[in-house]
């Protein structure tokens, strides 16, 4: 069960189909009318927007065209494609190393490092970026406290540094998990022959760990080509940036509108090569019945081990959050204050709020679709359920725009639109556990309701509902905490006087007024602490303990 | 009496190209108890979910209390029939208390009251505020049986009701369960796949192969005298001799025995274990090869000299031996003419 939870679910969702006790496959039931109606309540309006920005680029005119072939868009898209790779790369490698350190030696208190190693997750790659900015250079903060001048920390350096450290714990935590269901005879049996744990790594457990990679390397890759914030901050003109510097300079939206489309059929490529890799995979997954081999380090191994979790766990946790900490306790003794919005703070909870609740309302009938009435119709439901989420939420935003300033009008920035967009874009978080919940519950329970005098709504309600409950709760924590980072759809479709945590950060950062956004951040991530230790981080650390 | 509770008239259930139920015919009268019986797959469990209202018909009609509830046209829906059913695995809902899965099919004020007249119905009164994970293989029974019988339905349909208990529970609580349903004089319909269950607790079996209904009526009727080989040997054990017809009579190793089937046709004589009747004889032909012994009665195996090998149930008290010789007296027999494509 503690699976259940993880982001890895998000990435397999279209899995096998349930067949229960006393029930045909392959069956194709009816699905009653309402349930697909509110299945794509929220999901529809999305979706019809993204076509619509792609039907309206069709009929551009000439000159947007050329601009779209135009040497700064291939100079744009080399450079996004870079970023990624090297963010991909440097991710997956301390990702594994971190999660085959903590499953796989005898490190002292594992249970703790794994903790800390989680631990940028719940810092937002922007105030990551903030940090490093303020650190580096002849008169950061690093240089003030050691004497000693760092380079300055910006452009693509400074954005692959800050991006490997906001998205290597998604592959840590993905692959730790793997990790936990190898066979360890497997290894035994390669110690047997005589290979080193070196080898064995190499030979053994990395072919298991394919599957887990590949999920958690599409993660970041995703992540990488969609963030907004930190590759703002850090000045690197990737398609984010230019969107959003196109959208916000110029009247004339369609520049933007074509660079969104380029990046949206990126990230479509991206998530196909990982598929056509994927392919022919054999899955090892199996339920191991005995603890792993175990790796008995020498001392200079431990040394070198403690060294490099300690160093990734202090660049992407402990110095953002000592600077922030610095910053705040400087703004209340020069007098300046806090600099805390409570509008700022109701914003980001409401919004936050709303946002959970819609999508866990949206994933019911989804789930029940696709797991009850299973058809080629609910695995197309599926995949747009990922594909939203996969998209970079900037382009999302920007197909909103253009299509609520064109043909609904009256919704443009509306608390409505935001959250729906809101809830469309992380449904996959909920979708994703509340099946997992779903595929466990025997397809007779609904049966025997119903026999009981219950239609399929009462049925829905008072048996289905409650079952899932926790997986439906598990992602709505994770929508909730999401939704506080968010940025690009906050910034582009947020009412006029509404604001958030997350805005009012980028705001100070972008004018480098990083003090300011200091109690903010440190009020962010303390709101997102919680859920997601007990979400993502634990979960995993419950097997390894 | 006059109306079946449940009449099935062709019923037919198509998965895409393959036939899970075919032309299908059963009649329940009211009160009584009737067990379909037949090997797994054979589209028994189809035919309850037909009744229960989960399946569509690509054919027939299916009646409850005379109006149609299925055809080929319209499925009411199982949530508007009154029909209880209590599923293989018992599909109680874990996350609400024994009471509440009882009361959940009940609406009204009389609902707790209801509860718990079922529920001491069952044998489980006191048990209400449990959780179904908290009770035992044969409770969790019970509880799904009082939830199908909470609601009053006109019938109850029980899918393997027995399979998840272990041997010795499964024949206390099959005594059981016949008490129950004829205490709340309820009609019932009962789906299982072992025949000595369903001969012991049915009032009218029903055998079931490859989406029909091969035969149906009081247990004693099918067995003594089951419509075909396949019958036979589905409901016990049979031994079974080939031959042609002559003069009015099959000649087989026990003796000629009358066909009432014209001269020269093929035919198969099916007789039972306790149709034998073996008597010691030292001058005898058959000699008992070995032997069972189970307590209430024996099995004998006697071998012929043609090598022919034939079993006997005998009462205990009738002393046989390994290595006597026997005479054998026949009881009974049945004859079925050879269909030509066999």
């Amino acid at each position: 069960m503690s699976d259940d939870t993880s982001i890895i679910d998000i990435g397999t969702v279209a899995g096998t189909p349930a067949v229960g006790p006393g029930r045909m496959p392959d069956k194709e039931r009816k699905a009653p009318w309402w349930l697909w109606t509110a299945a794509l309540l929220v999901l529809a309006p999305v979706t019809v927007t993204i076509v619509a920005l792609f039907l309206r680029a069709l009929g551009a005119s000439s000159t947007v065209w050329e601009t779209l072939l135009s040497l700064r868009t291939l100079q744009l898209a080399g450079r996004s494609f870079l970023l990624t790779a090297l963010v991909t790369v440097s991710a997956v490698a301390i990702g594994v190393a971190g999660s085959w350190i903590l499953t796989r030696t005898d490190i002292r208190r594992k249970g703790l490092w794994g903790v800390a190693f989680s631990l940028p997750l719940v810092i937002p790659s922007y105030v990551i970026a903030m940090t490093l900015i303020s650190s580096g250079g002849p008169r950061g903060i690093f240089a003030d406290m050691t004497g000693i001048p760092l380079p300055h920390i910006r452009g693509l350096i400074g954005a692959w540094i800050t991006l490997t450290l906001s998205t290597y714990p998604y592959v840590f935590l993905i692959t730790s998990a793997a990790m936990h269901r190898t066979d360890p005879a497997l290894e035994e049996a390669a110690r047997g022959l005589g290979s080193n744990a070196g080898r064995t790594f190499r030979t053994i457990v990395l072919p298991q760990l394919r599957p887990a990679i590949g999920a958690s390397a599409l993660l970041v890759a995703l992540y990488t080509l969609s963030d907004f914030g930190s590759v703002s901050l850090m000045r690197l003109d990737v398609f984010t940036r230019a969107i959003y510097a196109q959208y916000s300079g110029r009247l004339d939206r369609t520049p933007a509108i074509v660079l969104s489309i380029v990046l949206m059929v990126i990230a479509g490529i991206v998530i196909w090569s990982e598929q056509r890799a994927r392919g022919r995979e054999a899955l090892f997954s199996s339920k191991p019945t005995r603890p792993p081999a175990i790796h008995r380090m020498s001392r200079s191994q431990r040394a070198g081990a403690t060294g490099f979790l300690a160093s990734v766990i202090g660049l992407g946790a402990a110095l953002p959050v000592a600077v922030l900490v610095g910053w705040a306790a400087q703004g209340v003794a020069t007098g300046d204050g806090l600099f805390l919005s409570w509008s700022a703070i109701t914003g980001s909870l409401s919004g936050a709020a709303l946002a959970a609740l819609l999508a866990m309302a949206a994933a019911v009938p989804i789930v029940v679709l696709s797991v009850r009435y299973r058809s080629r119709k609910t695995v197309w439901l599926e995949r747009s359920v990922l594909f939203v989420f996969s998209l970079p939420h900037l382009t999302i935003a920007i197909a909103v725009v253009a299509f609520t300033v064109r043909y609904t009008r009256p919704v443009y920035q509306s608390l409505l639109v935001l959250v729906v967009v809101y809830a469309a874009i992380f449904l996959a978080q909920v979708t994703g556990p509340a099946r997992a919940s779903l595929l466990q519950i025997d397809p007779t329970l609904g049966d025997a309701s119903r026999s009981l005098g219950h239609g399929t709504f009462g049925t829905m309600m008072r048996v289905t509902v409650p079952m899932i409950s926790k997986g439906l709760l598990a992602g709505g924590a994770l929508v909730f905490v999401t939704t506080l980072k968010e940025l690009p759809v906050t910034l582009l479709l947020a009412p006029t006087g509404f604001t958030t945590l997350a805005v009012r950060i980028w705001a100070a950062a972008d004018e480098l007024l990083y003090a300011r956004a200091a109690s903010s951040a440190l009020l962010l991530i303390a709101i997102s602490v919680v859920p997601i230790y007990y979400l993502t981080i634990r979960p995993k650390e419950a097997i390894s303990s | 009496m006059s109306q079946p509770t449940i009449e099935v008239t062709d019923a037919t259930v198509r998965y895409g190209s393959t036939t899970a139920i075919d032309r299908l015919n059963l009649t329940v009268d009211e009160g009584s108890l009737v067990a379909i019986v037949g090997p797994s797959g054979c589209g028994k469990t189809t035919a309850l979910r037909s009744i229960a209202g989960f399946e569509q018909l690509a054919e027939g009609t299916i009646s409850i209390r005379g109006s149609i509830a299925s055809d080929k046209t319209k499925t009411v829906p199982p949530e508007q029939r009154k029909v209880g059913m209590v599923f293989q695995e018992y599909a109680l809902f874990p996350h609400i208390s024994v009471a509440e899965n009882v009361g959940y099919g009940v609406r009204g004020s009389h609902r707790g009251h209801r509860v718990a007249e079922v529920l001491e119905l069952v044998g489980l009164q006191g048990h209400g505020a449990r959780f179904p994970h908290e009770l035992s293989g044969g409770e969790q029974q019970r509880v799904a049986l009082a939830r199908a019988l909470a609601p009053e339905p006109d019938v109850v349909l029980l899918d393997e009701p027995f399979s998840n208990l272990d041997a010795p529970q499964r024949e206390r609580m099959r005594r059981e369960l016949r008490k129950i349903l004829k205490t709340a004089r309820v009609t019932a319909i009962l789906v299982t796949h072992d025949q000595a269950e369903a001969l012991a607790i049915a009032d009218a079996i029903a055998v079931m192969r490859d989406g029909q209904i091969l035969q149906s009526g009081t247990p004693d009727d099918v067995y003594e005298a089951p419509v075909d080989t396949w019958v036979a040997q589905f409901l016990g054990d049979a031994t079974l001799f080939n031959g042609s017809v002559r003069n009015g009579k099959i000649a087989t190793t026990l003796g000629p025995i009358t066909a009432g089937l014209p001269d020269g046709s093929r035919a198969t004589v099916m007789v039972r274990p306790e149709w034998l009747l073996p008597t010691k004889n030292d001058s005898g032909v058959g000699l008992v090869v070995d032997r069972e012994f189970y307590g209430h009665d024996q099995r004998v195996e006697i071998r012929f000299p043609d090598d022919t090998i034939v079993d006997a149930l005998v009462p205990t008290r009738k002393a046989i031996h390994v290595g006597d010789t026997v005479d054998i007296e026949l009881a009974d027999a049945r004859v079925y003419e050879d269909s030509a494509d066999r």
